[in-house]
């Protein structure tokens, strides 16, 4: 177990219902290391819910997440340990409002990893230069354009220094012409060898960055494969269906 | 009793004694405002994050210290703990009767603010690594008391008059010192309720001062108090 050869994530049969819905109805994937996952799928699909039971912000009813060697969903687990390895990103960034973009990023490696703050600054001002926002270190979420927003909750989630990170429609309440400057900064992570599951309606950017793009709805995968495959010819009708309407609506160019 | 120029010179006489008293009615005002602060803040938390049963002891202990008189609770703590043999000053009995009062108020304010904090917050928190009294300590109650101000405000105001009401457990602050006036000096009365009222003007205007450059150095761009929050006292 914890080779190099094994997955980075295992997500093994995932149920989750709310209330008489069932929202999951058996989602299993394997992820690898420095793959890039792509989840599309219509609205209410349980996409979002997906990515939570990964974390286990929500708690999935049944299955089973694997981080490497370690069992996320056992009982006894040290969730905030593992959580802390596993970044997450935001539709609407969830930036902490009252603190600047430097805190915002500084904080877990403050109270989470117990960096002193000298260390835990320079850390921070490395992953804001990352993302493009050095100048920006000391602006709150409210002077920053929601691009600039989601580029900090993304080095947010880089300090940390995560296995991988999780983003759920990260350009979905962005203004069309934001959505550029953060799809760029997540096509450099997957280029770096990041690992991620993004889910995304930018189907330039699931043909052009994701590894694997997996189809989702009503609660199950319906087909998994690569774009190419996927967009050329899918196994299943329905899957080549939402590709054209989505790209339709949100452009194949991205 | 006559407001003439010799009774205005005959009142400042009494002006320290008014002064030094009205110097109690700040200590208790400061007291009952910290037990209100710290015991509000731990219902409103209750309330929020507890569980189904500590959640509805923390709502009956506010509609409880809500519902009774403040001069009915004052008698209570004062002459309460004394049927059982423990005698207790009336500057403590004045700290712990209104300032439980207060926090019931108080929680209110807290947890009106606590509640209006996005829940995206404590996600993002909670998807660092935070543990649930991390998140709150470090994302929640920083973003709920700065919205708490505007509230706070209001029952800051209200205890400020609230302290003269001690006066009905025999504690020597301004009231009593103005009863003694009255007591010896009958003309003097109106002038010197008087000049009680002008040094209440003034605390609640230095405290309101006060609070206003408090709520200009927290502020933090972009998070406001939607509107006033909290309640208003039917009286004080
Ligand atoms: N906390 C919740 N309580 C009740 N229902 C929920 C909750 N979260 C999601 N749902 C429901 O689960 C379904 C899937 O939601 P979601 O995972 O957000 O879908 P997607 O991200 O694919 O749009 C929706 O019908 C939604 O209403
Ligand atoms: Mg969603």
């Amino acid at each position: 177990m914890g080779r190099a050869m094994d997955p980075l994530l295992r997500v093994e049969d995932i149920h989750k219902r709310y209330g008489t819905e069932e929202v999951l109805r058996g989602v299993s994937f394997h992820l690898d290391r420095g793959q890039t996952k792509v989840v599309i799928g219509p609205s209410g699909t349980g996409k979002s819910t997906l990515l939570r039971c990964i974390n286990r912000l929500t708690e999935p009813d049944r299955g089973q997440v694997w981080l490497e060697d370690v069992e996320v969903t056992a009982p006894r687990v040290k969730i905030n340990e593992i959580r802390s390895q596993i970044g997450f990103v935001f539709q609407d960034f969830n930036l902490f409002t009252h603190l600047t973009a430097l805190d915002n990023v500084r904080l877990g490696l403050v109270k989470v990893k117990r960096l002193g703050k000298k260390e835990a600054t320079a850390r921070a001002m490395e992953e804001l230069t990352r993302v493009g926002l050095k100048d920006k270190a000391n602006a709150y979420p409210a002077h920053l354009s929601g691009g600039q927003q989601q580029r900090v909750s993304i080095a947010r989630a880089l300090a940390m220094d995560p296995k991988l990170i999780l983003f759920d429609e990260p350009t979905s309440a962005l203004d069309p012409e934001l959505i550029g400057e953060v799809l760029n900064v997540m096509a450099q992570l997957a280029e770096e060898g990041m690992t991620m599951i993004v889910v995304t309606h930018e189907m330039g950017f699931a043909r052009s960055v994701a590894d694997e793009i997996v189809f989702m709805e009503h609660g199950v995968i319906v087909e998994q494969g690569p774009p190419e495959k996927l967009f050329r010819s899918p196994e299943v009708a329905r899957t080549g269906e939402f590709l054209r309407k989505i790209s339709e609506l949100y452009g194949a160019e991205g | 009793m006559e407001a003439t120029i010799a009774n205005l010179v005959e009142v400042t006489r009494y002006l320290p004694m008014l002064l030094r008293a009205s110097w109690i009615n700040i200590q208790l005002l400061l007291a009952l405002l910290v037990v209100g602060f710290i015991v509000g803040t731990a219902v409103a938390l209750l309330q929020v994050y507890g569980g189904r049963f500590v959640g509805i002891v923390a709502f009956v202990y506010e509609w409880v210290f809500r519902s009774i008189p403040a001069l009915v609770l004052l008698f209570l703590f004062y002459y309460g703990p004394a049927q059982f043999g423990l005698y207790i000053s009336s500057f403590l009995a004045a700290t712990l009767a209104l300032g439980f009062r207060s926090s019931a108020y108080q929680s209110q304010v807290f947890r009106g603010a606590i509640q209006s904090v996005s829940p995206g917050q404590m996600l993002a928190a909670r998807s660092l690594g935070m543990g649930r009294a991390r998140a709150v300590i470090s994302i929640v109650l920083p973003q709920a008391f700065r919205l708490s101000i505007p509230g706070w405000s209001n029952e800051f105001a209200s205890v400020v008059k609230d302290t003269t009401l001690a006066y009905a457990v025999g504690l020597n602050e301004i009231m009593r010192s103005a009863r003694i006036i009255v007591d010896r000096r009958y003309d003097l009365a109106m002038l010197a309720l008087l000049v009680v009222a002008l040094i209440f003007l003034v605390f609640t205007y230095a405290g309101n001062g006060l609070l206003g450059v408090v709520e200009r150095r927290v502020r933090i761009p972009g998070l406001m108090a939607a509107e006033p929050g909290g309640t208003r006292r039917e009286h004080g």
